[in-house]
């Protein structure tokens, strides 16, 4: 069963009764609130995912709930619940589902350390993946919602996760997060894109999530093996290009997001060593011309 | 499913064959348990050291596996640390003990298996206190407290520095020269500590505290923390260092009255009556009855028990163990301070509250 299968009235009382239990790739995470907006984007973003029955292990158990007090009165505040210390701070209560999406990720970045994870949007063709490994506002989010519309397999927009074991990829599709100007050109770029309403005034501005694709989520327990490493560089008005890039390059880059390879010591260094070695990998500027991006990448993916 | 028992948490740490099974039905209010008390990485660890971890099903052994190496990273990085400390404080001549976590660690005692560490606290003589934080300085920590009034709330009634940070490697460090506040009702003296620490080889200069000091200070820092969140924890750092230190019958007979000479017999009253009750630690009979010598008198003495059960089982999602966190965290301010200077300490957060 999908949450798309269940009606609004049943969505809602999962999540203000025992706890709405999705899978998301690897995980279960359950969710609790009573926040109608967490309901109404769970709806719009969340459709697709399966159910998990209350039998199965749940990994995370997260609240977005009211902080109560006095103060609700005067400026409703909304906060993460998880088990222990609170991670993120309270925020306004229409900020709610960003709230449960950031914390969401919290969740992955500070507890599974199980895997590699480094701080990429990945995708796949054919098997491999495609990591675009970069700061905030170098168009990474963009161009992965770009992707995906145009058919490749979302693996996650915001943290690659690599098996220590088998340097292999394993898919965490989630909603994919967008960011101010973003918000309209995937819009247009993507006239079918699902999204959650707009949630404005964040610490990352203006914030609106698009539901994966149901081949993606269907797909999740496929993982991915290493294929390309592309560090994009946006900047307005430039000309699309793809350029090779050296090996060294891409791993000092890949590194530089790899937020928990430290723990692995030794283990990690090799893992990301070897996964660097199998992609191939490469620079790309663009200057917003998403039909030219994508037909870049398309280039990349088609067989010799 | 049968509901799990109160005690699930505890149970486990204490033996933990009881799990390797597939059809164990409590795994992930286990997990869920261990996080919130951050016991994961010792719950891997003690798996780990009976072979048992392979055994766990899948789901949840990714958690544990995460624990073991966010644990094991953490250790490293806090060996590497304290010889960092070690260098930076070589010019001050006396001799810096570790406490808690990284003197654990450090002394390879049973408590560091699997232990998440958060900071690294040292105990230095107060007299050193100046010099101390000079040199560390002039090594890259800093202050993490910039509001004049937190700098003059933790220099005039705190035991320790404001915590300091690496501005490179990001360690937080807090410097005491005693164990509790000096605005508490109890004032250990501090030169007994330094005097009878032990020395370590691994780094030359640093010491631990000797085994009576170092369990007396376990039970002080459980139950004179307001912030009850660590109590279960450091309960399970208690048990492991009793059921250490006691095959020696010598640290039974010097444990109560080293306590009531360090003012502290109360707090390890509390700790043993509470381990013994949660962990089964085994403590000789008399020794219990003398310690119950330091505990309160009604209607106390029941209150307490009240309170520290439901505390002391970690269970976020019961009402009860927030309701009496939410008590002991008001003790916990009432034995840190006398009444007037707590009352301008919270008046003076209150208002700040606002500028924020």
């Amino acid at each position: 069963m999908i949450v798309g299968d269940l009606s609004p009235v049943d969505i809602r009382q999962r999540l203000e009764g025992p706890g709405l239990r999705i899978t998301l790739g690897p995980l279960v995470a359950e969710i609790w609130s009573t926040s109608r907006l967490v309901q109404s984007a769970v709806e719009a973003v969340y459709a697709g995912h399966p159910i998990s029955d209350s039998g199965e292990f749940a990994d995370f158990h997260v609240a977005v709930r009211s902080t109560g007090g006095i103060r609700r009165w005067l400026k409703p505040l909304v906060e993460f619940g998880f088990d222990g210390a609170p991670p993120v701070q309270p925020l306004p209560a229409g900020q709610a589902f960003p709230l449960l999406e950031w914390g969401l990720n919290w969740c992955v970045a500070s507890h599974c350390h199980q895997y590699l994870m480094i701080h990429a949007a990945v995708v796949e063709r054919a098997g491999r993946a495609l990591v675009l490994p970069a700061p905030p506002g170098s168009g990474k989010s963009t161009l992965c919602a770009a992707l995906v519309a145009r058919g490749w397999r979302l693996l996650s927009d915001e943290m690659t996760l690599i098996d220590v074991d088998r340097g292999d990829v394993i898919p965490l599709p989630r909603p994919i997060s967008l960011k101010n100007r973003s918000i309209d050109i995937i819009g247009r770029f993507w006239p079918d894109a699902i999204m959650s309403a707009v949630v404005h005034d964040t610490i990352k501005g203006s914030i609106a999530h698009v539901r994966p694709p149901l081949a993606s989520v269907d797909r999740s327990t496929e993982r991915a093996v290493p294929g390309w490493i592309v560090l994009p560089r946006y900047k307005p008005d430039v000309a699309t290009k793809l350029e090779p890039l050296s090996k060294g390059a891409a791993f000092m880059q890949v590194l530089a997001n790899a937020f928990n390879y430290s723990m692995h010591g030794r283990r990690g260094f090799e893992v990301l060593a070897d996964f660097v070695d199998a992609s191939e990998s490469f620079e790309f500027s663009y200057g917003g011309d998403l039909e030219a991006a994508i037909d870049a990448f398309d280039t990349l993916a088609r067989p010799l | 499913m049968p509901s799990p028992p109160a005690d699930l948490l505890a149970e486990t740490l204490g033996d933990v064959s009881a799990v390797g099974s597939d059809r164990y039905p409590h795994w992930e209010e286990l997990v869920r348990r261990a996080r919130e008390a951050n016991l994961l990485g010792t719950l891997a660890w003690r798996l780990e050291a009976r072979g048992l971890l392979d055994e766990v099903p899948e789901a949840p052994r990714r958690h544990l596996v995460g624990a073991s190496v966010e644990s094991k990273a953490q250790q490293r990085a806090v060996r590497r640390e304290v010889r960092e400390i070690a260098r930076a404080l070589r010019p001050l001549g006396s001799s810096v003990v570790l406490l808690k976590g990284a003197a654990y660690l450090l002394a390879q005692l049973p408590p560091a298996g699997g232990r998440l560490l958060s900071d690294i606290d040292i105990l230095v003589p107060k007299s050193k206190l100046p010099e101390a934080e000079s040199l560390l300085m002039q090594s890259g920590f800093v202050t993490t407290h910039h509001h004049p009034d937190d700098q003059r709330y933790y220099r005039k009634w705190m035991h320790e520095l404001p915590p300091m940070q690496h501005v490179k490697r990001l360690t937080v460090l807090d410097v005491h020269h005693a164990i509790v506040p000096e605005t508490a009702r109890a004032h250990p003296d501090s030169a007994l500590l330094l005097d009878a620490a032990i020395p370590l080889a691994d780094p030359p200069g640093f010491a631990v505290l000797a085994p009576t000091d170092m369990v007396v200070h376990c039970a002080t820092h459980l139950f004179h923390d307001e912030e009850f969140r660590h109590a279960p924890r450091d309960l399970v750092d208690f048990d492991a260092l009793v059921r250490h230190f006691g095959v020696d019958d010598a640290f039974w007979t010097a444990l109560l009255s080293r306590a009531d000479e360090l003012e502290l017999g109360r707090m390890l009253h509390y700790a043993l009556r509470w381990s013994s009750r949660i962990h089964r630690t085994p403590i000789p009979v008399e020794v219990l009855e003398a310690a119950a010598g330091f505990a309160p008198a009604f209607p106390v003495r029941p209150l307490m028990d009240s309170l520290l059960g439901p505390a002391l089982r970690p269970t976020s999602a019961r009402a009860a163990t927030r309701w009496a966190r939410r008590a002991l965290y008001v003790r916990g301010h009432w034995l840190k301070m006398p009444p007037h200077l707590l009352a301008w300490h919270l008046a003076s957060k209150a208002l700040r509250h606002d500028e924020e």
